[in-house]
């Protein structure tokens, strides 16, 4: 051992100490990168499930309802017409007051109509509409409670919050735990929420209409973005000759990729709506927008699968003297069809994702009506997420979180399926 | 739907047109002395007599549709009296539409004036006659397309390299369609940026302290300068940025060298997919996620410990952008580094280096181009997103850099200025396009130079 | 570990005089070597490095079988083989570059001045900074010339001040014999050299920190004939101040280079002796075969 050398084993000695520690704080900051990853997750889907859940369920109160043909307004006979336009509101307002006879009070009285949903009315006309031998009788029915009575049901509003801060009054606290007490409160699984549009009442929200917004507005993004993409991508890989046009399509691809989603709605807004004329609001606009903005997705990952094909099958097929196309379609394309198909549910998936541009051309409005086609004003599911999340009333942000869960359930299978495709395909 | 029967009907002239030529070029070929005889299989005759019937039928089809509207316009337009004529092209084409929807049953006639009601029989009479039309003149079309294609089927007509030229066509206008999106994008937002700085005076909008838009719907502050200042937008866009890559940076650079670097294979093949949840999460829900849960946190805390932090405040939004860009910055800087060879990293060990000597002294020194350009995309996703900052942001324009305080972003803008009904010509709606336009220019060429150092960088070692 | 002191003791007459009994040995079936005991005299009088009993996993492969194999004080030790045949590990494990895949095990007893390199309390820092490395193909680091031959003595803190830098990197680069080609551009970037430049400046890097031994790995393979020319004759010149281990392709570098050769077969060492002992009359068929170019 020369000189040279033992005195540097000496300093490096003395120096390890100090690079251990520092080796494992490096590493140690490695780690807490990916908990920190890791913990944000967790805390928004913590935060989202658990705000959600409860949206799940709906509640309800029986209410013994006194179907008089007085107070409803009808006749001996009525007819349909004459049942549609009948007084129901007051009918559940007497109803309220026969069970709680002890309210007198002008403002007590209005406290206590505003423990049930304005929906009832409507669900007691049908039922009435329904069986019409119901007029006259007195019978239990479970009405719906309003969006502030059942959270307090739900034990999402305690006395605790000073009564000048919460909606909901001690007085109709006392009421609600009265009916308890009678089991005369009970709790079902939500299947409004998915079969009504959007309300102004949150007990009465559903989001059928933006699932079927988002329905019609995946299936023109799909119809246009899908067969476009794919013979994009195969005139990019099999056809195209090495030019100046191919480069600057190549170059288009790429940026397109990375443009921001909000400026494809300025394009739907000037070119589709103002230039063309087609209608604001559908979900044909909305459509042709997101196909345009996942089409560099489909493209490139189309590119991926389609270069991944044993050049042998083009040879094989070309040696039998098949046309290039025929090679291509015939024997090309179905080989590369999981991959491609993976590309595009997940530009699919980010379709459905997206609002920024929806918002551009008009999607936001308020829709109740489930849309029949793809020319009817219509919403998404995340559009509507965005207009529930602005409304102040506490039943909102629960169906906010609520229809979250619902778009993060068809994100996740969506995935899952492009995942299942992927895995099959690496097996071949 | 009258739409639909059209389109049904063209792809049943199509199939018949198929069958036709397909039989005819078997009779052809039988007379000339066997199938052998014709230079394609019958089916090929058959495809190029249904492209032939159904390309042009449709390209007239898609014409008819998107000019339908103006043409019906123009028509009614001036059979009716001559002071609507005289009317400004918004007021006329508010009278128009009020006809238009009085026509299809939408608003009864108490809403509507007398000239009106007339226009509107005599829109219903051109509609109808529009419709009849349209189907006959594509059908028509469509047959002597088809037609006309059965005709020419003879022996030595080479139909099937005919039927794969105008495919080949068609697979190019396909690719063709990501130039013309650009085209569509930069024209439209460029034309409308223009007519707003015929208005606007351009250096008022680039270097502008101030904006305030809403001053300018006002009659008579129409154009009042100084109003529509950009540098705030500017401001509170970067600010909120970058509060967004402090937190995707460090925690997305350091999870790909822990993931890369130091974890088991087996460790990584979980972890990593979880992780890029975040990246498939809709903004939407991050916008939820800051307004309704990170904003009030945040300003409680603050306020526990005497500051005041705006319930809007930048950094809520910046913080759940970090978030939402941390699984970009990750894979990014993953690719990058595994791009860089492992003699490097031999070559350090073998000299007795700790992995994080060799990390830090050779492996990000040599990656940093290629970190660089990544985090440049990164900070392009961030300038362009929209709905965090959309439902999580203030409205105010402040000029400031305290992340504690609310701001405005450029999309927040766009989106505020065109939802809702705004009259299309006002600078308050043209501004939202200027402000697509410096949006669009940005992000692209952040990108533009992002992608250049990448391929840069990885040409470095392949 | 454990079954090596029990193999130390049985050392004198497993690996005594081994080369008239080997001689004797019948290997006929020279493709059988699975209980095999090296010829030649693997131990000398003052190693710097002794390995005994080293067996290296890959996973289920047993890449290296039972090799013992001193490396004597400044000399030169060539290994060679037919590709595969584990030299390259073998060199691997001497300073433990085998433990960054994770999938590889070492067994056995590797001793650096009679220190276990893999006993407990060992760390790869200190010794890889004492047994350096160069490697197949020239990998300098994309910084200047300069700063790649400071790398090591600025991680491993061995100069005080810039002057005592700048002393490093001048010999390191004298003793690499590249610091006349390169004394007016230290601040270019190393990766602008020329491959032989690039592998003298790697030997460079790796001298700086005055490495005990120097583990060399094919470090000519990515050469042309000139350059590997210059850096055998820096070998040779090198050899009195390190310890070197070179493993190589080229028969007649080995020959040209070292003092001992070692001849590694299907992950056994067959045959060690004296370079020209080796050459000139080998013990082993396989040795045989091998160096007359009958298969490699």
């Amino acid at each position: 051992m020369n000189k040279d050398t033992f005195k540097n084993t000496k300093r490096i000695e003395a120096s390890l100490k100090k690079r251990y520690a520092r080796e494992r704080r490096f590493r140690l900051y490695g780690q807490l990168a990916v908990l920190t990853g890791f913990v944000f997750l967790f805390i928004l889907l913590f935060d989202i499930v658990s705000k959600g859940s409860p949206a799940f369920t709906q509640q309800y109160l029986k209410i013994t309802v006194h179907f008089d043909a007085d107070s409803l307004g009808l006749g001996a006979s009525p007819s349909e017409e004459d049942i549609r336009q009948a007084n129901f509101s007051g009918v559940i307002k007497a109803s309220l007051r026969d069970m709680f006879p002890e309210v007198t009070g002008r403002s007590d009285k209005r406290q206590l109509y505003r423990l049930v949903s304005i929906g009832a009315e409507y669900d007691l006309r049908d039922r009435v509409l329904d069986d019409s031998s119901l007029l006259g009788e007195r019978k239990d029915i479970w009405l719906l409670a309003h969006s502030e009575a059942a959270a307090y049901l739900k034990g999402q509003v305690s006395r605790d919050i000073p009564e000048a801060e919460r909606k909901l009054k001690d007085i109709q606290m006392d009421w609600l735990d009265t009916l308890r007490d009678d089991g005369r409160t009970r709790g079902s699984f939500n299947t409004q929420f998915f079969q009504y549009g959007d309300s102004r009442e949150p007990e009465l929200a559903g989001i059928r209409a933006a699932l079927q917004g988002s329905f019609f507005t995946l299936l023109v993004t799909f119809l246009l973005a899908f067969p476009i993409g794919v013979f994009a991508a195969v005139y990019l890989e099999e056809f195209a000759p090495r030019n100046r046009i191919t480069d600057l399509i190549e170059i288009n691809i790429n940026n397109l990729a990375a443009v921001p989603s909000i400026v494809f709605g300025l394009l739907g807004l000037a070119v589709f709506i103002n230039f063309f004329e087609l209608p604001r609001s559908a979900p044909l606009v909305g459509g042709i927008v997101l196909s345009l903005m996942t089409l560099p997705t489909i493209i490139i990952t189309s590119r991926a699968a389609i270069q991944s094909v044993s050049p042998s099958i083009r040879q094989a097929a070309l040696g039998v003297g098949a046309s290039k196309l025929q090679t291509v379609f015939h024997h090309v394309l179905p080989v590369a069809m999981p991959g491609i198909l993976t590309g595009s549910i997940i530009g699919m998936a980010q379709a459905l994702g997206e609002s920024a541009p929806l918002l551009m051309i008009g999607m936001v409005a308020f829709i109740m009506d489930v849309p029949g086609s793809v020319t009817d004003p219509s919403t998404v599911l995340p559009v509507q997420i965005y207009l529930w999340a602005d409304s102040p009333e506490r039943g909102f942000t629960e169906k906010t979180s609520a229809a979250i869960m619902v778009l993060m359930g068809f994100l996740i299978l969506m995935n899952a399926l492009a995942i299942y495709l992927r895995k099959r395909f690496e097996v071949k | 739907m009258q739409t639909s029967t059209v389109f049904l009907t063209l792809l049943a002239l199509c199939a018949v047109s198929f069958f036709v030529a397909r039989h005819r070029s078997r009779l052809v070929g039988m007379a000339g002395g066997g199938l052998t005889t014709l230079n394609s299989l019958p089916k090929h005759y058959g495809y190029m007599a249904a492209l032939w019937a159904g390309l042009p039928a449709l390209a007239l089809f898609v014409a008819w549709l998107v000019l339908e509207s103006t043409v019906l316009q123009r028509l009614v337009v001036v059979t009716l009296p001559a002071e609507i004529q005289a009317m400004p092209p918004s007021e006329q084409g508010l009278y128009y539409n009020q006809l238009v929807a009085y026509a299809l049953g939408n608003v009864d006639a108490s809403q509507v004036s007398e000239a009106q009601v007339q226009g509107a029989r005599y829109y219903s009479e051109l509609a109808t006659a529009s419709k009849q039309l349209k189907m006959l003149l594509v059908s028509a079309v469509a047959v002597l397309g088809g037609l006309l294609a059965v005709l020419r089927i003879r022996p030595d007509f080479r139909a099937r390299n005919h039927v794969e030229t105008i495919f080949t066509s068609i697979l190019f206008i396909c690719s063709f369609i990501a130039v013309l999106t650009t085209l569509g994008i930069v024209l439209s937002v460029l034309f409308e940026a223009i007519r707003f700085f015929q208005v606007i005076d351009i250096s008022d909008f680039l270097f502008g302290l101030q904006w305030s838009p809403q001053m300018a719907i006002r009659a008579d502050q129409v154009g009042a300068s100084g109003s529509f200042g950009f540098v705030p937008l500017l401001a509170g866009t970067l600010l909120i940025s970058f509060v967004a890559m402090v937190i995707a940076v460090p925690v997305g650079l350091m999870s790909a060298i822990y993931l890369s670097e130091y974890a088991s294979r087996r460790f990584r093949a979980v972890t990593k997919p979880v992780l890029e949840i975040l990246a498939g999460v809709p903004t939407v829900v991050y916008g939820f996620f800051a307004a309704l849960t990170v904003a009030p946190f945040l300003r409680n805390l603050g306020e526990s410990i005497g500051l005041s932090v705006a319930s809007e405040s930048a950094l809520a939004a910046g913080l759940v952008m970090g978030i939402m860009i941390i699984p970009f910055v990750m894979s990014l800087s993953d690719d990058i580094i595994s791009a860089v060879p492992d003699t490097m990293r031999e070559a350090s060990l073998g000299m007795g280096a700790t992995m994080s000597e060799t990390i830090r002294k050779v492996l990000l020194p040599a990656a940093l181009p290629g970190i660089v350009g990544g985090i440049l995309l990164a900070v392009s996703r961030a300038i362009g997103e929209t709905m965090i900052v959309v439902m999580a942001a203030g409205l105010s324009a402040k000029l400031t850099i305290n992340p504690l305080e609310a701001v405005t972003t450029i999309t927040v803008q766009i989106v505020t200025l065109l939802v809702g009904d705004q009259e299309f010509d006002s600078p308050k709606t043209l501004a939202a396009f200027a402000l697509g336009l410096v949006l669009f220019f940005v992000t692209l060429m952040l990108n533009i130079v992002a992608l250049y150092v990448v391929r840069k960088y990885r040409e470095q070692y392949e | 570990m454990e079954g090596s002191e029990k193999m130390t003791a049985l050392e004198p007459t497993t690996y005594g005089a081994v080369p008239e009994e080997a001689a004797g040995l019948d290997i006929h079936d020279h493709t059988d070597v699975s209980d095999y005991k090296t010829i030649g005299s693997p131990f000398v009088d003052n190693p710097k490095m002794s390995a005994r009993n080293v067996n290296v996993y890959y996973a289920d492969k047993h890449a290296i079988m039972d090799v013992s194999l001193d490396i004597g004080e400044n000399e030169v030790i060539a290994m060679i083989g037919p590709s595969g045949c584990g030299k390259s590990t073998f060199l691997r494990s001497l300073n433990r570059m085998n433990d960054i895949i994770p999938i590889c095990r070492v067994d056995g007893d590797i001793k650096l001045d009679g220190e276990d390199i893999y006993g407990t309390g060992q760390d790869t820092v200190l010794l890889r900074a004492r047994v350096g490395m160069v490697f197949q193909k020239p990998n300098p680091f994309p910084k200047s010339i300069y700063e790649n031959v400071a790398y090591g003595p600025k991680i491993h803190g061995l100069a005080h001040n810039k002057a005592e830098m700048d002393e490093i990197v001048e010999q390191s680069l004298r003793r690499a014999s590249l610091w006349d080609e390169v004394k007016d551009v230290l601040d270019k970037p190393g990766t602008g050299l020329s491959g032989g430049q690039q592998q003298r400046l790697c030997i460079a890097r790796a001298i700086a920190v005055s490495p005990e031994v120097i583990l060399m790995d094919e470090p000519c393979s990515a050469l042309d004939p000139i350059a590997t020319a210059r850096i055998e004759e820096l070998i040779d010149e090198l050899k009195e101040r390190f310890t070197i281990a070179i493993v190589t392709h080229s028969m007649q570098q080995a020959a040209r280079v070292s003092q001992r050769t070692a001849y590694f077969h299907l992950g056994k060492l067959i045959e060690v002796g004296e370079t020209k002992q080796i050459f000139t009359m080998p013990s082993h068929e396989l040795t045989e075969n091998y160096i007359t170019g009958r298969f490699g």
